[in-house]
């Protein structure tokens, strides 16, 4: 059984005077023990809402959550409010995008990790410390007694980020959902990241949500990916299947605008058309169709269904050609 | 291992030590702010004065020793003369002794006052910063009544509701008036630390409503109202004035304060003027120490400014 299923997850948020608006449109995937499965796309489908709706941290009022979050046989959407709370930070753990905002200001990083042992494994505040300093020793902060005393603003981008690393996996949760982990980190340290979040998951045995808008994120982490767009999945495969043979056209499309080491001189990057503000609504076809290079008539007018080809899942009525190369010539 | 103890007492002498708060780095901006430097002085000044001014004071404030020439000199107002460098006031008092005492009754009206407000106001906001709902809703509509009546007309209103006058009443009338305004502001940072990225963190950990109140929005939230207590001390001392000045303050003279010097002096103002200037110059010099200190402060502690 898988440690995490979620199921046709729909998240509607309620606006004033407004339609109600889908941000999270009937999304399914498991993630097994010790896996790590990576989601997908660009800013604005639904990544993070996704995420929150699993920790149950969207708001009680204005956000609609619906279908179902089992994890480890338990079904988290129907778990009382306390119940969450003891599940959360010891069972999920989850880590954020902005380090910096994500740090309380006030408090040394050392209270900041010993508080959720204190939480969840009732330590005392001084073997929650002394245990802090081996957390912060664990993720490569060096010289973690003196960085216990510090606070936030003190820390480079880095280093918070690896705290805040340290704090999520206190608590050796089974299921570790990270939110663009390294997105607001310069590049250099976003390979360093990277590299430490695979070699703590591999180590604790503990399963990964890998949330990105960067598939060469997905590419060094990832055993399987979901495509999400508009809040649905659009394609879901295994990793190199998906480096390999992407047949959505938008998946196609995001894997032709990354730049790659292996092409050749002078060959231009192929960025997706338009911009998200083009979608149509679902219920009325394709979403992708107004940027969609394959759009056929019938993209505007039917919603493609989600369809399994050989363990690969795709939501298109026209996919790509295996073979089509993901890097086309652009006449200058 | 042999680890255990030595490694939890080594933490415990750090966590002394290493750490540089928010705060410690405002400091270190504030002692090199000349503004800054110059309202704590004005301010340490004055909490020395009144808290030695009993010591200090060469006669009791209360005791009409020149009452003699106030009678002989048909209601004359004792001049400057030798022991009472200041001369004396309307009953003969020893004015330079009631100067100096009245600046303790003065920081015992702005603090006292100052306090209440800020606890009333701290009370309110967290209810509804923290819980919203219609807890914030109830909070806020009377925050909001209280806010569109100009401030001294409320003060005015809820001392004049105390059967008698008294310091207790006056202290009870600024505080109260400063309770919307502490409460508004704290609600509002609440509000915004509610949806800020270190409480959802925190929250994702499972920590506890409690704590995420406690220990992570309201430590988070208390700045601007730091700030917003310097500038109310300086408003209650003037408030405290604008009472006597009505006859609201407190009638007892034989202890004085500043404002009810002030009040008490309205009729000999034209041929006496010093009697009143004296006290509104220190009224005003020690407000605007207050208010130096609170704007230096509040830049000091903005976020914008942190390195
Ligand atoms: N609390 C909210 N209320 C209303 N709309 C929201 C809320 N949070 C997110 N959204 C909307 O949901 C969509 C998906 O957001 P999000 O999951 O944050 O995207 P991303 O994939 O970039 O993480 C966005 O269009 C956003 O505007
Ligand atoms: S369904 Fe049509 S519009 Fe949508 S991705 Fe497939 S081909 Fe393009
Ligand atoms: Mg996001």
């Amino acid at each position: 059984m898988a440690l995490l299923e979620v199921r046709d997850l729909t998240v509607v948020f309620e606006r004033k005077g407004e339609d109600p608006f889908r941000a999270v449109d009937g999304v399914s995937f498991d993630v097994e023990p010790g896996q790590t499965v990576g989601l997908v796309g660009e800013s604005g489908c639904g990544k993070s809402v996704t995420s929150l709706a699993i920790m149950g941290l969207l708001p009680k009022r204005g956000a609609r959550v619906t279908g179902s979050v089992v994890y480890d046989g338990t079904e988290l959407l129907k778990l009382s409010d306390r119940e969450m709370r003891d599940r959360r930070g010891r069972d999920l753990g989850m880590v954020f995008q902005d380090p910096l905002s994500s740090l309380n200001p006030v408090i040394p990083i050392g209270v900041q990790v010993s508080e959720v042992l204190e939480r969840h494994r009732g330590m005392s505040r001084k073997e929650a410390m002394s245990e802090a300093k081996d957390l912060l020793d664990k993720v490569g902060i060096p010289d973690p007694n003196r960085r216990l005393t510090e606070y936030p603003h003190q820390l480079s981008g880095g280093m918070r980020q690896r705290a805040l690393i340290a704090i999520a996996l206190a608590c050796r949760p089974k299921l570790l959902i990270a939110d663009e982990p390294t997105t607001a980190l310069d590049v250099t340290i976003q390979a360093q990241i990277l590299a430490l979040m695979k070699e703590l998951v591999q180590d604790l045995g503990t399963a990964l949500v890998m949330i990105t808008h960067d598939l060469g994120v997905v590419a060094g982490l990832c055993d399987e990916v979901n495509v999400l767009y508009a809040g649905k999945v659009v394609e879901k495969a295994m990793r190199h299947e998906l480096f390999a043979r992407p047949r959505h056209p938008y998946t196609h499309g995001l894997l032709a605008s990354i730049p790659r080491l292996d092409a050749p001189r002078g060959e231009k990057l192929t960025p997706i058309k338009g911009s998200v503000s083009d979608n149509i609504p679902w219920a009325q076809g394709c979403a992708f169709a107004p940027r969609c290079p394959n759009a056929l008539d019938l993209c505007f007018s039917e919603t493609p269904a989600e369809e399994d080809q050989l363990g690969r899942l795709l939501r298109c009525h026209n996919p790509v050609v295996p073979g089509t190369p993901a890097v086309e010539e652009v006449p200058v | 291992m042999a680890l255990g103890v030595t490694k939890k007492e080594k933490i415990d002498d750090l966590a002394e030590s290493a750490g540089v708060s928010l705060a410690a780095s405002a400091w270190k901006r504030l002692r090199r702010s000349p503004v800054f430097l110059i309202g704590a002085g004005i301010t340490a000044v004055f909490v020395v004065l009144s808290i030695l001014s009993p010591w200090l004071a060469p006669h009791d404030p209360g005791d009409p020793m020149l009452i003699t020439q106030v009678i002989k000199a048909r209601n004359e107002i004792p001049a400057p003369q030798p022991g009472h460098p200041l001369g004396g006031d309307l009953q003969g008092r020893d004015f330079l002794s009631r100067m100096l005492v009245g600046s303790q009754q003065t920081l015992i009206v702005g603090v006292g006052a100052t306090l209440i407000g800020l606890t009333g106001g701290l009370i309110l906001g967290t209810l509804a910063g923290a819980i919203g709902g219609w807890v914030d809703s109830v909070v806020m509509r009377l925050v909001d009544v209280m806010l569109s009546l100009p401030a001294l007309l409320l003060a005015f209103s809820i001392a004049a509701m105390f059967a008698r006058p008294s310091q207790f009443s006056v202290i009870i009338a600024i505080s109260i008036v400063q309770i919307p305004v502490f409460a508004r502001l704290l609600r509002g940072s609440m509000l915004a630390q509610r949806g800020s990225d270190h409480v959802l963190a925190a929250t994702s950990l499972g920590v506890k409503r409690g704590a995420i109140i406690f220990r992570h929005m309201l430590p988070n939230s208390l700045g601007p109202v730091i700030v917003q207590s310097t500038l109310v001390l300086a408003t209650a001392i003037i408030e405290a004035a604008a009472l006597s000045f009505l006859g609201l303050g407190n009638p007892n003279d034989r202890v004085p304060e500043w404002g009810q010097m002030l009040g008490d002096v309205q009729k000999v103002f034209d041929t006496h003027p010093h009697l009143a200037v004296w006290p509104a110059v220190c009224i005003i010099i020690v407000a605007l120490g207050f208010t130096l200190m609170g704007e230096t402060l509040r830049e000091a502690l903005d976020p914008k400014n942190r390195r």
